[in-house]
């Protein structure tokens, strides 16, 4: 053979490469590390979005309802929280789009054709789920996507340290704000609502006896309510007794429970990992009212699933949907309240949790009923930015907070336009 | 035929080898060879950077929100959309003055470096080796570093640790704009991360000028140090330098790592693509807005490149004019 013939890819040589490699992608197929759940289906696939939870064992809970599911294969991709919402979208736009996905309903997603009407699916048993949930998935009569779980959330407090400081639980953000004074101490901080305080936009609101859209889908934030306690908020912000630069988010309970703050705001799901760190040294209470004419509030918030209107599956989705968040009672209640603590959609499952009945759950329940507020479907993600600036402008930077929500009116009235005409 | 000669030289032929014959065939075609070679890359830069390029300034003409298929033009509105936004003019603005500040100063640095590790007569692989290494961290490793560890607003951050020492207060490095600490912590994660690879390239340009031209210096009367630096070291750089500038300007207009773990979520310190990101990518996924803010950030790199190559005098001479 000479040199020349040497340096070439022989014929056998090519197909042999081939040949491997069909191989080793069919072995790769075939492995059980392949992201699939397991499931013996009947052959067909689904892939199923989820953020993140940070409570320990949602992970596995949401795999193994998916393996228990023997009509298709359900795979699960868990993706972190920071960024499941731009990963969600941007997926949604290609082949890879998941069929089936966890978010909160958004008009703009039926608007754009992403999500599927579940109004068949539901419709049997909607008398049975919370009206506010059914009415914040509902658009011109139509039901698109089935609540998992309700999530209130309100202020959690440490009872040692309110006694010690000679504090009531607020009930106006006054109140509120002499109490973060009074709680600091050398190495405590009064209060912790995150770093950027999105957590507390809507309540705030709330609070102040606005909302964010009214009935017929126009602005109703830009209130004197509003704009006062946006003054009291930077005051707050500038005051020295907010928790500013915490490792975690306020979703996470951690610097509550490792006593960096005397009042945190965070959400039900945090009561089982707060009463494993504190015992029965906590309590709960809404956002306090923002002026004397407002009145307390707590947000309910939660995750609902979607079908992915433009998936392959759209049917499969749909049972696998009907399946596990309809027929499935019992992994529902599971969900709900086996790993954090939240409250039932569907009001038979609520009514015989026996771990909401009692204590802090209970009180947390109450709040739910007397002082909640629930998604707005027509209150869009570009809309809830606005309002992130407006915080972030006025409450973090000092900018005026009527200048603040003029911006912020442009930015929802041309979104508004956009999707309402 | 000298290659077919030198293969002959390397390899003893066989004894009745006959010399080798022109190939016939596309095999043995230049032209042939060229695209086998070079087609494979083009297809995928006509893939992945030409085709999403046209996409994207395609797109910049139409209503696309939540696709990337859009069928609503709607002309220059999404132009005139991003050009009238506060937060992205404001973004170009914050980040002319954060280049102009973070070029000049990496630039000082790099050289600073590079002239001490240039002088070093023992354990000069080592400092190498320790300047250079950040470059291999990933930016995204370092601001969550910067964030959780060195910079984290409570009592046990350790910068906050070490002021305390000092009964200095704990400070919210990240949260509060005002005063704006943040731009510390940027600055430093930037500084620290880029400075060793800018120190290799002038390295390299130290070695490149002749001792000869010192030897002469120092016979003519050229006192070492600040007069030989001033005189003879910087303008060897000059090509280097422009070069580094370069690169230092566009680097700062595609910030985006360390920006967006570092401040998550504010209406400051963010640089353009950061921006955008909000605009396409992020939650409001409007890819005509995005599309638009990216052809105007283009356009205006271009501008700032072409106005910088031609003040600096890029490509008009090499180290030794």
């Amino acid at each position: 053979m000479s040199a020349m013939s040497n340096s070439n890819w022989s014929r056998r040589s090519l197909f042999r490469a081939a040949a491997g490699m069909a191989a080793a992608g069919t072995l790769a197929a075939c492995g059980s590390n392949n992201g699939r759940s397991g499931g013996s289906g009947s052959g067909v696939d689904l892939t199923q979005f989820f953020h993140a939870y940070g409570e320990q064992g949602t992970e596995q809970a949401i795999k193994k309802y998916a393996k228990a599911y023997d009509k298709a294969n359900v795979t699960t991709q868990w993706i972190t929280s920071a960024d499941f919402e731009s990963k969600l979208f941007a997926t949604l736009l290609t082949k890879s789009a998941p069929d089936l996905f966890e978010f909160h309903p958004q008009i703009q997603m039926i608007k754009s054709g992403q999500v599927a009407d579940l109004t068949d699916i539901i419709t049997p048993v909607k008398d049975d789920f919370n009206p506010a949930d059914i009415k914040s998935h509902t658009v011109d009569g139509k039901i698109y996507g089935v609540r998992m779980i309700d999530d209130p959330q309100f202020f959690f407090y440490r009872k040692s340290m309110l006694e010690k400081a000679k504090v009531e639980v607020p009930t106006t953000l006054d109140e509120l704000m002499e109490a973060a004074a009074k709680l600091t101490t050398g190495k405590v901080k009064g209060l912790y609502m995150g770093d950027d305080l999105h957590s507390v936009i809507n309540p705030m609101i709330w609070s102040a006896g606005a909302d964010t859209l009214d009935e017929k889908n126009e602005i109703a934030y830009h209130t004197p309510g509003v704009i006062e306690g946006l003054k009291k908020m930077r005051k707050l912000f500038t005051s020295g007794h907010l928790l500013l630069g915490a490792p975690t988010a306020s979703w996470d309970p951690s610097s509550l429970n490792q006593g960096l703050c005397a009042i945190q705001f965070c959400g039900m799901w945090a009561m089982p990992g707060i009463q494993k760190a504190l015992g029965d040294d906590w309590g709960v209470f809404p956002f306090p009212k923002t002026i004397d004419s407002g009145k307390q509030s707590v947000y309910n918030g939660g995750w609902s699933m979607f079908v992915n209107a433009k998936g392959k599956n759209v049917e499969a989705a749909k049972e696998y949907v009907k399946w596990l968040w309809i027929d499935q009672k019992k992994y529902q209640e599971e969900w709900a309240t086996s790993f954090g603590f939240h409250i039932p959609p569907r009001t038979s499952i609520a009514q015989t949790a026996t771990k909401l009945k009692a204590g802090n759950a209970a009180e947390g329940v109450r709040l739910f009923n007397e002082f909640g507020h629930f998604d707005n479907i027509g209150w869009t993600q570009a809309m809830i930015t606005s309002l992130e600036d407006v915080f972030a402008n006025c409450v973090r930077k000092d900018m005026d907070p009527e200048a603040a929500l003029d911006k912020a009116d442009t930015a929802v009235n041309r979104e508004l336009k956009k999707l309402f005409g | 035929m000298s290659t077919t000669k030198t293969r002959d030289l390397a390899r003893p032929a066989p004894a009745k080898a006959s010399p080798a014959k022109p190939r016939r065939g596309l095999r043995g075609s230049p032209t042939f060879n060229f695209w086998l070679f070079t087609g494979p890359f083009l297809i995928g830069l006509a893939i992945f950077v030409y085709a999403p390029i046209l996409w994207s300034i395609w797109l910049s003409f139409f209503e696309a929100r939540f696709t990337v298929t859009p069928d609503k033009f709607i002309g220059f509105d999404n132009y005139t959309y991003m050009l009238t936004n506060d937060d992205f003019v404001g973004s170009l603005g914050t980040f002319t003055v954060f280049a102009a500040f973070i070029v000049p100063t990496t630039w000082a640095l790099s050289l600073g470096l590079a002239l001490l590790v240039n002088r070093l007569r023992f354990m000069r692989a080592f400092f190498r080796s320790v300047f250079f290494l950040p470059t291999a961290c990933s930016y995204v490793a370092a601001a969550l570093i910067w964030k959780m560890s060195i910079f984290s607003g409570v009592r046990f951050g350790m910068m906050n640790t070490v002021l305390g020492w000092f009964g200095v207060e704990n400070i919210a490095w990240l949260v509060d704009p005002s005063p704006p600490w943040y731009w510390f912590v940027i600055v430093t994660a930037r500084l620290w991360l880029q400075s060793g690879f800018y120190m290799i390239l002038f390295l390299a340009a130290l070695q490149n000028i002749p001792g000869e031209l010192y030897e002469a210096a120092a016979i003519d009367g050229a006192k070492p140090g600040w007069q030989t630096f001033r005189y003879i070291t910087l303008p060897q750089l000059r090509a280097t330098s422009t070069a580094v500038i370069l690169l230092l300007l566009i680097a700062a207009y595609q910030a985006f790592d360390e920006f967006f773990n570092l401040l998550s979520k504010t209406t400051w310190g963010r640089p353009p693509l950061v921006e955008l990101y909000y605009k396409a990518l992020g939650e409001s996924q409007d890819y005509g807005a995005g599309s638009a803010g990216a052809v105007i950030l283009t356009v205006l790199i271009c501008a700032v490149t072409l106005l910088q190559g031609k003040f600096m005098g890029f490509g008009r001479g090499d180290e030794s004019k």
